[in-house]
């Protein structure tokens, strides 16, 4: 019995927090737009009852998502971003993580404490702190005229560099943590075993060292590729007008364009889209396990 | 027919594989390794015995190449070792907790050191097979580390190590995690395949068993230092130290002063009212030097009744059994205190047994029982 409690609380949590809302931004997906509060039509009725009420939804938005070539042009450059973010953070995240595993013992904490300390002020205003350094009269422009490496101020903001300096910054903790957690536990002496047997420093590092950490690499990559993709306040804030990304789209559609069902259905997609990662990272985490064991 | 004993230690013309030429190694303050000299033959089963924190390992990692001397040199087949690299080194390691890579099968595991040479596919196929055999794995070659039993993994860390035909084999603790009854069929299996290979192997070990099983010569360490290096046999019954006595197997130390009364002959007095020792030793004593008399349990005859016509005999009353089945020691206390341990073996069936506990008992052995040893 208190087994089926313990288990019974996260699915009563799911419930309630994710698959209740999630019907009812499907239901407002299926339905047609309306002037009236709330802004969309048919509204659920007693007196004429369930069919009638099912008989009203349809399909509209979607088709109209492919019709409209914002929408997949929004979801490809969402998943273009996504992917490049992805790689850079990896790339940028994975020797950090190298070090840190191989940094002595005793420094270990403190470093793991720098790379959760970010954590501690409001992510809004690290992004609003960006705008700052990297604006054209900000402070990266002005230290680099001041070193005379550049004479005219360099356009960042407001770009896809700005947006990929954004994300990389915000998401490299989750990409450095199950990488050093899966370097961490390495044994230093399958190294020594590697180069014992004819293995250069570095091809200890590609065919010990890269395998054996895979398992950081792959959930440390979902877990910046699955929330990138839906990523809205770095791309609007550091982007420009011509950064696309499907976050963006959605806010405009539902507080701009007021149609809360096209908004919907672009939320459903994605959902949708976003199922794949979420079931390979799934998958991820379960081989991890079987390993351990 | 005579069969060629092999001791290329006592053959001036023969050239050791390895040579340390006044070899230290410090970690900051701490001397792991503390001006050492050796050499170690070719096709030799060499054991590096002591206790943790004596620098074993610390030289089994010099050879390997993750370590390098502080001063002096190492020489393999007469090359100096300090500037080749540890993958460059015609060394491999087997490693204490057998590091075998998890994500590789067993075949992939063994093949690992042959790929990085570049051998042909073909030969890596047929030397794989060959170790699989040898370590009678075939069966396993497909699964992977985790699959396989701890005894399994120790083979495939043996065999992934002797893959390569190293010049030299080091074995660090290779049989630290298995049972006794296992690294006992271990202990021979190594040595079997040791000679049907024909590899120098070094050991590093702090089982004294271990190390009198399978070498042919042990090194006795301490502190940095090689205290003695000889056969199982001669560290056994001549240390050359109360340290070597001590460590290897059970032993009596008695303290007392010698005293010259013939050739190679001394008399020990030891304690106040007890009769001399009567000992020979080639160790040369002088006139009421200080001496530890090393003697083996076994070597002492626990008698009912008081001998006569031995060279030493002692009264003791039995104060303590240590049944071990085939034989018994027992602890033998003598009026003045000192505990003697004596050896016997169980012929009779226990209830039969001829010693009990507070039994008044005699102690003999000969004059050459023992081995004098100076301070």
């Amino acid at each position: 019995m208190r087994r089926f409690t313990l288990i019974a609380v996260p699915y009563l949590w799911l419930l309630a927090l994710f698959l209740v809302p999630f019907v009812i931004v499907l239901k407002i997906s299926l339905s047609d737009v309306a002037v009236a509060r709330p802004p969309y039509a048919p509204h659920f009725d007693w007196a004429t009852g369930i069919w009638a009420f099912l008989s009203e939804l349809d399909f509209e938005n979607f088709t109209w998502l492919t019709e409209d070539d914002l929408y997949w042009k929004a979801y490809l450059s969402s998943l273009k971003i996504a992917f490049v973010s992805t790689v850079l953070t990896l790339l940028v995240g994975y020797p950090m993580a190298y070090a840190m595993a191989r940094a002595p013992q005793e420094w270990r904490a403190t470093l793991m404490m720098l790379v959760i300390l970010p954590f501690w002020t409001s992510f809004l205003i690290r992004v609003y702190a960006w705008m700052g350094i990297l604006s054209n009269e900000g402070f990266l422009n002005q230290f680099l005229m001041w070193t005379g490496m550049i004479s005219e101020p360099l356009t960042i903001l407001n770009t896809n560099a700005a947006v990929y300096i954004g994300i990389v910054y915000t998401y490299l903790p989750f990409m450095i943590l199950p990488i050093y957690a899966a370097l961490e536990r390495l044994d230093e002496s399958l190294i020594e075993a590697a180069e014992d047997l004819g293995c250069s420093r570095f091809t200890a590092f590609w065919l010990v060292t890269i395998p054996l950490s895979k398992t950081g690499i792959v959930a440390g990559s979902f877990l910046v590729f699955i929330p990138v993709l839906g990523e809205f306040v770095i791309p609007s804030l550091l982007g420009g007008s011509d950064t696309l990304m499907i976050g963006k789209v959605l806010w405009e559609e539902f507080f701009s364009n007021r149609d809360w069902p096209v908004a919907s259905a672009v939320a459903v997609v994605l959902l949708l889209i976003l199922i794949i990662p979420i079931v390979l990272f799934q998958r991820n985490q379960q081989k991890q396990q079987e390993a351990e064991q | 027919m005579t069969i060629p004993v092999f001791e290329p230690w006592n053959d001036p013309e023969a050239k050791p594989l390895i040579q340390f030429q006044n070899v230290t190694k410090r970690f900051g303050e701490f001397t792991a390794i503390d001006d050492l000299t050796i050499g170690i033959y070719e096709k030799e089963f060499f054991a590096l015995l002591g206790p943790s924190g004596c620098g074993k390992t610390t030289m089994m990692r010099m050879l390997a190449g993750f370590e390098t001397p502080t001063k002096g040199s190492i020489y393999l087949a007469g090359q100096d070792m300090a500037p080749v690299p540890p993958n460059k080194r015609a060394t491999n390691m087997m490693f204490q907790s057998y590091a075998l890579f998890p994500h590789l099968s067993i075949w992939e595991n063994i093949a690992f050191g042959l790929k990085r040479e570049g051998m042909p596919k073909n030969e890596i196929n047929d030397r794989v097979e060959e170790m699989l055999r040898l370590t009678r794995l075939d069966k396993f070659a497909r699964r992977k580390p985790h699959q396989i039993s701890g005894g399994q993994r120790q083979r495939v860390a043996l065999a992934r190590s002797l893959a390569k035909h190293p010049k030299l084999l080091l074995l660090d603790e290779p049989l630290g995690a298995l049972d006794k009854k296992l690294r006992q069929d271990t202990q021979f299996e190594l040595m079997d395949i040791q000679e049907k290979t024909g590899t120098t192997f070094v050991i590093v070990t702090h089982d004294q068993e271990e190390a009198m099983t399978v070498a042919s010569r042990v090194a006795v360490m301490d502190h940095g230092k090689i205290i003695q290096v000889a056969t199982p046999d001669r560290i056994y019954e001549t240390p050359n130290s109360v340290y070597v006595a001590d460590f290897i197997g059970e032993v009596n130390i008695i303290d007392g002063l010698a005293t010259p009364n013939g050739e190679d002959s001394y008399a020990i007095a030891w304690k106040d009212g007890q009769a001399p020792l009567n000992v020979k030793s080639p160790n040369k004593f002088s006139d009421g030097q200080k001496c530890h008399l090393a003697i083996r349990p076994e070597k002492v005859t626990i008698n009912a009744e008081k001998p006569t016509g031995v060279d030493n005999v002692v009264e003791g009353k039995i104060l303590d059994i240590a049944y071990l089945g085939n034989i018994s020691t027992y602890h033998v206390e003598l009026p003045s205190g000192v505990v003697i341990k004596a050896q016997a073996a169980n012929t009779r069936r226990i209830s039969r047994r001829a010693f009990t506990w507070e039994d008044t008992v005699w102690l003999s052995w000969t004059a050459t029982a023992g081995v004098l040893l100076a301070d």
